[in-house]
């Protein structure tokens, strides 16, 4: 692998990095946006629908925004996981084969 | 219950004391922060040498307001359901830092998000804009902390609203100017164990009142008030307002300068991921907390005596602090609010004084040929400055209406600071007029919209109809930024910039740069 930057981004190393790293973000971004914005169209269109009860002292909507916290959270915890295990390790046999040359 | 009658408002010896000994424990912080911090990374990024869960922590200090604290927990002791719905708006953005921005931002930027931006583009028209968007964004959400800190200071000590506003910005510039961004860091993370511990210990005296068991809270709270305090109410009704404040919550969160800077104060890309971990996780389940005692408030204290005190239901915690824990409980609640209102304006005021002189004045003024020395002195001067400005605009906004303020720094934030900065990562074809146009149209569209719409122009105003119909603008705004680069893009190609394009993916990539 040679020094170019040009050289590096065209190299198929690199260019599956990218690619894993951007299907990784993209996904996970769109599960955070369409659970979000699809929370907020329920509470827009149907309001009904959180307000409903479970038990009393419980309406559906209660359970349902504690999901989309935790999942706030576990989106991020996911994608430390990720990059940590497999981000990491490909990023570094790029710069070592860098270093080779 | 019987109606009681609360201290709040008289002077309290224990929230005297807690807060003297927080004063000078930061104080103390801050003078040896004040040996350390003499180099321009030190200043601005604490050398790089804060860990992954610091930052985290001190991530969750700088966005967890006071506003965020008394006022989300107040808007569910008034309005039920409603304030959760509020609070998962200000914690959606955290993920998107996280998928798109924070590795990008610690690989290719120093101090400022504007360094990235400006990569590969003409320096001086590119941070100018870039320096625009950021001081709006910093001044509207400084103006909103300074008056609401104001405000609240004087309804819980009882001292006079003036004296309040000078007082802070006495003391955060003490924290800026001498400790830098080693000091600001660490009353972050001083205010962050205070307030998540203070709520922590208020939400179980809350739960030991119903059996530990969060159901039977809300039973009782929907036995007093009925079903609707767990049930949606006005807070989202047209789904086109819903749409843009989530837009501007979830993309302005990760447009915020305060926010942005914190990734230059760890070593590497890995460390700025942790720390949007742990960030996340304190500010989720601090918004899980301020639910409950919300309704705690709202049980145990009653929505008559909440807005007979304030309006705005600000007052709830503290009120539930005292019944709960008596005087000297809503002592260390009160003086962990104020805790909390130093933290946050210390951190946008050091935001501010990077963009002025790390931007503005050595990248701009003196075309980057400013040294170390010099570039410390400005920044030191700029602090002084923007806490005099900060101090000044407090007074000048006394009493008035600031709430929107927060909405609008938010709106900015998503449409002048994030789409530059996604572009510039992402868009080999970005040119610098790209960039320029694109934040120049995302800060004046958001300005002008929000101050047609009903949020100023019938609100503040009081104009019988509004011109434009969304209370938050960012869907036109963050659009229209958007839409505004890929023209100023195509307008006038920069062959420079995209020539350089492949060595800043490299290095956003792999943290390293070639030759």
């Amino acid at each position: 692998m040679s020094k170019d930057p040009d050289a590096i981004i065209n190299s198929p190393e690199f260019k599956a990095l990218v690619a894993r790293q951007w299907s990784v973000s993209a996904v996970l971004s769109i599960i955070m946006l369409g659970v979000y914005f699809g929370f907020i169209l329920v509470l827009a269109f149907d309001k009904g629908l959180l307000g409903s009860m479970i038990t009393p002292g419980l309406s559906v909507g209660i359970p349902i925004g504690l999901f989309v916290i935790l999942l706030a959270w576990g989106l991020t915890g996911l994608y430390v996981y990720w990059a940590n295990d497999k981000y990491d390790s490909a990023v570094n046999a790029i710069r070592q084969s860098l270093r080779r040359n | 219950m019987d109606q009681f009658t609360s201290t709040i408002g008289q002077p309290n010896i224990t929230s005297i004391l807690f807060f003297f000994v927080f004063i000078t424990g930061t104080l103390f912080i801050t003078y040896f922060a004040a040996k350390k911090s003499k180099t321009t990374a030190d200043f601005y990024a604490a050398g790089g040498g804060i860990s992954g869960f610091q930052n985290g922590l001190a991530l969750a200090g700088d966005y967890m307001s006071a506003a965020s604290f008394l006022g989300i927990a107040g808007l569910v002791s008034l309005r039920g359901y409603d304030g959760l719905i509020y609070s998962i708006g200000f914690l959606v953005g955290w993920p998107i830092i996280m998928f798109l921005i924070a590795e990008p931002l610690r690989n290719l930027g120093k101090y400022t998000f504007a360094d990235v931006v400006a990569y590969r583009l003409s320096q001086k028209p590119v941070r100018i804009a870039a320096s625009i968007g950021s001081l709006m964004t910093v001044c509207f959400y400084l103006i909103a902390q300074m008056v609401g800190s104001g405000a609240l200071i004087h309804m819980v000590f009882g001292l006079k609203y003036e004296i309040a506003i000078v007082f802070v910005g006495a003391v955060m510039i003490c924290y800026v100017l001498f400790g830098g961004m080693l000091a600001t860091t660490w009353v972050q993370i001083i205010k962050a164990c205070l307030l998540l511990s203070g709520a922590t210990v208020l939400v179980v005296m809350v739960m030991a009142k119903f059996n530990y068991n969060p159901v039977e809270l809300f039973a009782a709270a929907q036995a007093k008030y009925g079903d609707k305090v767990l049930a949606p109410g006005g807070l989202v009704s047209n789904p086109w307002d819903a749409i843009s404040l989530g837009l501007a919550l979830m993309f302005g969160t990760a447009g915020l300068p305060h926010i942005l800077m914190r990734f230059y104060t760890v070593p590497d890309a890995k460390a700025a991921r942790k720390s949007v971990f742990v960030a996340t996780g304190f500010i989720g389940f601090f918004y899980i907390l301020t639910f409950i005692i919300g309704f705690g408030a709202m049980v145990l204290v009653g929505q008559d005596v909440i807005s007979g005190m304030d309006k705005g239901g600000n007052m709830a915690a503290l009120l539930l602090a005292e019944v709960t824990g008596g005087t000297v409980f809503l002592g260390f609640i009160a003086a962990v609010a104020f805790a909390t209102i130093l933290a946050v304006v210390a951190g946008l005021t050091l935001a501010g004084a990077t963009t002025l002189s790390h931007d503005l004045y050595v990248n701009v003024f003196r075309a980057g040929k400013a040294n170390e020395q010099e570039e410390v002195r400005v920044a030191k001067i700029a602090t002084l400055c923007l806490g005099v400005v900060a101090v000044v605009l407090g007074l000048v906004f006394k009493g008035q209406n600031v709430a929107f303020m927060v909405g609008l720094a938010f709106a900015i934030a998503a449409s002048a600071n994030f789409p530059a900065l996604l572009l510039s990562i992402m868009w080999r074809r970005f040119s610098t007029l790209g960039a320029v146009f694109s934040i120049v149209t995302g800060t004046t569209l958001a300005v002008v919209l929000i101050v047609i719409s009903p949020t100023v122009w019938v609100s503040i105003l009081h104009n019988p109809t509004a011109i434009f119909p969304l209370k938050n603008p960012a869907l036109i705004s963050m659009t229209g930024a958007f839409i505004a680069g890929w023209i100023g893009s195509v307008i006038k190609r920069d062959e420079r910039a995209e020539s350089l394009y492949a060595e800043q993916k490299v290095r956003n990539y792999l943290g390293v740069s070639v030759e």
